[in-house]
């Protein structure tokens, strides 16, 4: 049986920045946070004053949008992963990337803990997937993320459970969507 | 609302999310996604595998001033960045951006279908399509692969039927001639990784019309 969790920390903490823009829970994420991002960002061979200058301008970032954070639709580690992509790119090309149009939940939106702690699992049971992986498809799947394929050069099957993390995801969003949905038709 | 049937594929949404798509597709996918509310969802998928990949990381020693620095930032303003650009009408926010935020400035290209190209270099094209019913929808010229995403309308082909927000993507190899359906014109958002082929395209114009 599976033990009743409760909302993990680095969620917890980046729901204090978002709602209080606690500079203490801040803090906790960077110590989290930071020495990965700048290992992470090392791996997709950045050096390491330029990996250093990825960690802090994504660490502003997260401060500065954390409005659009949403953990009912994405883990804290996801939501940095796509900021952090995002910058890496933005540095290379030296022009914004296309991005998707944002949706965003009202203010005073209280998030669901169930569809929270639920999608907390699936990204526990996908972390679990990787961990069991063979070595080369581990090899495989980082470069896949660490932007050194192409996308005809990913494999569709990357023996990763991806279908049931969307399904919950999508709950979150079919949630959002009947929320706006209301809010234009009152 | 109409359902979206024909989706981006996983590798794709992997691709954006790693940011190795060229730019032009690019756009299309962002598109796709304001759109698809299904793909949306499997594009946070891959960014949970990216965000775990990141928790996984081997931690790297930071120097003790970092932290201050970004503490002592905290209470900037932030250099307001430009605003993403809305939907506007049919064209979604990412559409918007790649229009800079002006309409389309059609130009034609005979038999009522016009085109505003959006970008076009060695990296590839990018443009929008309005194709009156029953006509064909021009192609890209067949030296790459070929993204075409419907924004209003439908067009039909021997793989399927493509209505608002279906994606179809096509390589050299497919033999395909695309009919804008009945009803609206059919608008699309077409990019290729190749630059445009203007004298190819002429020949699909030519070719018997179905439908008409």
């Amino acid at each position: 049986m599976a033990r009743k969790r409760e909302i993990s920390e680095q969620t917890a903490w980046m729901l204090a920045i978002r709602d209080r823009r606690d500079k203490q829970a801040f803090a906790r994420l960077f110590d989290h946070f930071a020495p990965r991002l700048k290992g992470f960002v090392v791996r997709s061979g950045l050096d390491a004053a330029q990996a250093e200058e990825i960690v802090q301008d994504v660490m502003l970032t997260i401060w500065r949008k954390a409005d659009q954070f949403d953990p009912e639709r994405a883990q804290v580690s996801g939501w940095i992963y796509q900021i952090t992509r995002n910058r890496q790119i933005d540095v290379v090309r030296r022009v914004g990337r296309a991005m998707p149009e944002e949706l965003k939940h009202e203010d005073d939106h209280e998030p669901d803990a169930g569809q929270v702690v639920a999608l907390e699992q699936e990204t526990g049971k996908l972390k679990q997937a990787l961990k069991r992986l063979k070595p080369e498809q581990r090899m495989m799947i980082e470069k896949a993320y660490l932007g050194d394929l192409t996308h005809q050069e990913i494999q569709a099957e990357t023996g990763l459970p991806l279908g049931t993390i969307k399904s919950r995801i999508r709950l979150g969003l079919d949630r959002l969507r009947h929320e706006l949905k209301e809010l234009r038709e009152p | 609302m109409k359902t979206i049937t024909h989706h981006t594929p996983d590798p794709m949404l992997a691709a954006y999310a790693a940011g190795t798509l060229p730019p032009v597709f690019e756009v299309v996918v962002a598109t796709h996604v304001s759109m698809c509310d299904t793909c949306r969802a499997s594009l946070a998928a891959h960014q949970a595998v990216g965000g775990a990949l990141l928790e996984s990381a081997d931690a790297a020693d930071l120097p003790e001033r970092l932290k201050s620095d970004v503490m002592a930032l905290l209470d900037m303003p932030a250099v307001d960045p430009q605003p993403a650009p809305r939907r506007s009408g049919i064209y979604p926010g990412p559409v918007m951006q790649a229009l800079k935020s002006r309409p389309p400035r059609w130009k034609s290209l005979g038999f009522g279908v016009r085109q505003s190209i959006l970008s076009d270099g060695p990296d590839g094209s990018l443009r929008l399509l309005h194709i009156p019913p029953g006509r064909a929808v021009p192609d890209h010229g067949h030296n790459g692969m070929e993204l075409t995403l419907v924004l209003q309308g439908r067009f039909d082909d021997e793989t399927g039927t493509f209505g608002v927000g279906d994606l179809e993507i096509a390589d050299e190899d497919l033999e395909h001639t695309p009919i804008a359906g009945a009803g609206d014109p059919c608008i699309c958002l077409a990019a290729t990784d190749a630059p445009l082929r203007f004298r190819t395209f002429v020949p699909r114009l030519l070719q018997p019309l179905f439908r008409i």
